[in-house]
């Protein structure tokens, strides 16, 4: 059925079609409807859930992750200070092995107080061991969510997951979004499963000292492959959605008009909507540029970017974030594993949208036109630049 | 009701090996904890004394659900679990064991929290008054005079007063117990897994190592705390404060054994000051005076 939904509202209602148990949270702007939608669903009966109202967002992803060890399936939701307050939580959780989801609506981070969007805290939480995926709009939202309980619970996997969905962009703007029916999503997620559950039946002790260090090393090892092993079932979590509802998104990275072409746009969250634009503006200018949107950062979809840009001249990728003194975490992320699977293109930061700045998508496309450009001529451009809108890009 | 040695279950719950000190009092606590509520405890253990006492993975001391958790996390993810065991319909008792940091200072927002929410599980505190695990310094539960390895030169500050504070979150059940006194913790520990809802239990444990005294000593020093009334066992009921049998006595002032026996046991408080046993002697009659009010 389709509803006309917010973000939050998306949010709330795939985690209600998940059949989740249990939702733990606390509340930060720009995520409190998720959670205020999810109470009223659970206090009007129409959710079959337990919410605990938690004392703070360290409280909010240890509560969760103590209900999801217990066996139950589990929901958090946050953002920006609140995702950071969480942090040693989130390596605790993927740590553990225990599977759950969470929801943050992307914003950037203090001082100065600023609520707008950008990817300095999803981005901090790369290196934790959780899935990271960011959504283009609220319909990849809701699915995208569901999606994620199928994969995190799967045993080739058993990691946490995210869903990052742009603060006010998405969280606050409405759109058209087809609700599933219960028992599409009944039949599309089994019963939940994860490593073991902790229980009064079975004496087992988490997280004690390891007695060797070899083990505790190779206990990486394995979320890493866990997670590398998590691209097969991302893509085929998203075959199996489409079979059902007939939307498909790629999997960990959609293209869009890339067939021909020789330059690239590459960026993730909601504005790849902007980058869809800019492109066509491009193309009808004769410009030969495609769109890489990157779905998933964690797991990184080296391969499937590789292949893409084997043959391309220049790849432009765009962060809403910066690892100060060094580039944008996507850049780094895209260049060197470029540079390890053997692709030599030429590969320039854009960095801009940052602490909410609003990035148009001509501003888009006058940015890679005079990159191209400067590329075609011949001229030095360092690798990495700012751009603060309108003609200021800063070389 | 009261335990008897004899009725209790023979079963071992923390197991011989394990890598507790010698007169480690909390090894002798989570004893109990064990004999008292068996196979219905799941323990949740923030980090501490007895994160090393479980002993080296894949092996555990511990013969009972064990989830290690961050610092700060214990009484949050016990309630995620009380929560889910509700759901799932488990008879389980969902513990918190936490030292006196994880539980006074640096988790005390989240066991607050659960306090306010009165979610389902006893928090026990094992009170040895300092950071023992990282090498005895300070906590907020480290008492007026004692040296510890940031307090070279004697705490200048009382000790917080976790159980009234407790009492004033209005939670149906509050106690405080010793290491010293077996029978009367693990009827506290029943009585606190008959009742649904947020139960605080303070245990009050002398670590040999931290306090300098002969292991041998523990629960010599431990008696002593309650016998020089400086450690007061009681216990509150929907705030409704009982005195314990064991230190009924101790409310008349006449029979309190001198507060320096209990201190001179201990090399944590050698050398200490005249003027500051009287400052201790102080503190301990006004920790009397409100607790009889709240008995009355």
């Amino acid at each position: 059925m389709i509803k006309a939904l917010t973000g939050n509202y998306a949010v709330a209602w795939a985690v209600r079609l998940s059949r989740v148990k249990v939702v733990a949270a606390y509340p930060i702007t720009p995520q409190t409807t998720m959670v205020e939608k999810l109470a009223e669903f659970i206090d009007k009966g129409e959710m079959d859930a337990k919410m605990i109202r938690v004392d703070s967002e360290f409280s909010a992803l240890a509560a969760t992750w103590g209900a999801a060890a217990s066996g139950v399936r589990s929901f958090t939701a946050t953002s920006s200070h609140g995702l950071l307050y969480m942090h040693e939580m989130l390596w605790w959780v993927a740590g553990s092995r225990i599977p759950l989801v969470m929801a943050v609506a992307t914003r950037t981070i203090g001082p100065p107080w600023n609520i707008w969007t950008d990817h300095s805290d999803i981005m901090d939480q790369r290196d934790t061991g959780w899935i990271i995926m960011m959504a283009e709009h609220n319909q990849e939202v809701l699915d995208t969510i569901i999606q994620l309980y199928r994969v995190t619970e799967d045993p080739r996997v058993f990691l946490p997951g995210i869903v990052g969905l742009d603060a006010f962009i998405l969280t606050h703007t409405t759109e058209p979004v087809d609700v599933p029916e219960q028992y599409v999503v009944d039949s599309y997620l089994p019963e939940r499963r994860q490593p073991y559950v902790m229980s009064i039946k079975e004496p087992i002790t988490m997280g004690n000292i390891p007695s060797s260090l070899k083990d505790n090393m190779k206990m990486r090892w394995d979320i890493h492959t866990s997670m590398l092993r998590a691209k097969e079932v991302i893509e085929e979590a998203d075959r199996e959605w489409s079979k059902l509802t007939g939307r498909s998104y790629g999997g960990l990275i959609e293209c869009y008009r890339c067939e021909d072409a020789k330059a690239y746009i590459v960026g993730m969250g909601a504005w790849v909507g902007d980058m869809r634009e800019a492109v066509d503006m491009l193309r009808d200018e004769g410009y030969d540029f495609g769109l890489i949107k990157i779905r998933f950062i964690r797991p990184f979809p080296d391969d499937r970017i590789a292949k893409i840009l084997g043959n391309s001249k220049l790849c432009l990728v765009f962060d809403r974030s910066v690892s100060a003194g060094s580039a944008g975490p996507l850049y780094l992320d895209l260049a060197a594993n470029m540079y390890r699977l053997g692709i030599r293109t030429h590969i320039i930061n854009v960095l801009a949208g940052l602490t909410g700045l609003d990035v148009r998508s001509d501003e888009i496309a006058y940015v890679s036109r005079k990159l191209y450009e400067m590329i075609e001529r011949g001229e030095e451009v360092k690798g990495i630049v700012w751009y603060f809108g309108g003609d200021e890009l800063w070389l | 009701m009261v335990v008897s040695l004899k009725s209790l279950p023979k079963e071992k719950y923390i197991l011989p090996g394990n890598a507790a000190c010698p007169g480690c009092p909390e090894a002798l606590g989570l004893r109990y904890v064990g004999m008292a509520l068996g196979r219905r405890a799941i323990l949740v253990i923030p980090a501490g004394c007895t994160s090393v006492i479980q002993g080296l993975a894949p092996g555990s001391a511990l013969n009972l659900p064990v989830l290690n958790v961050p610092f700060a996390s214990a009484d949050a993810v016990a309630s995620g679990i009380a929560v889910a065991k509700e759901i799932i319909g488990e008879d389980a008792v969902v513990v918190v064991w936490a030292g006196d940091g994880a539980t006074a200072d640096i988790g005390f927002g989240p066991l607050s929290g659960a306090a306010e929410r009165n979610d389902n599980i006893i928090h026990i505190c094992v009170d040895n008054e300092a950071y023992m695990n990282t090498g005895i310094q300070r906590s907020s539960l480290t008492p007026y005079g004692a040296w510890t390895t940031t307090t070279w030169a004697g705490k200048k500050e009382g000790k917080k007063e976790l159980p009234l504070i407790m009492i004033a979150h209005k939670v149906p059940y509050v106690a405080t117990a010793s290491v010293a006194f077996p029978t009367d913790f693990i009827q506290k520990l029943r009585r606190a897994a008959s009742i649904k809802g947020f139960k605080y239990i303070h245990l009050h444990a002398p670590c040999p190592v931290g306090w300098r005294f002969d292991p041998s000593k523990t629960i010599e020093v431990a008696r002593l705390a309650v016998e020089t009334g400086m450690w007061i066992l009681f216990e509150a009921e929907r705030g409704k404060v009982k005195i314990s049998p064991f230190s009924k006595p101790y409310a008349d002032k006449k029979r309190r054994k001198p507060i320096i026996e209990y201190l001179k046991l201990q090399g944590r408080f050698k050398g200490i000051s005249d003027e500051d046993i009287k400052v201790i002697e102080k503190m301990v009659d006004e920790a009397w005076e409100i607790l009889l009010k709240l008995a009355t």
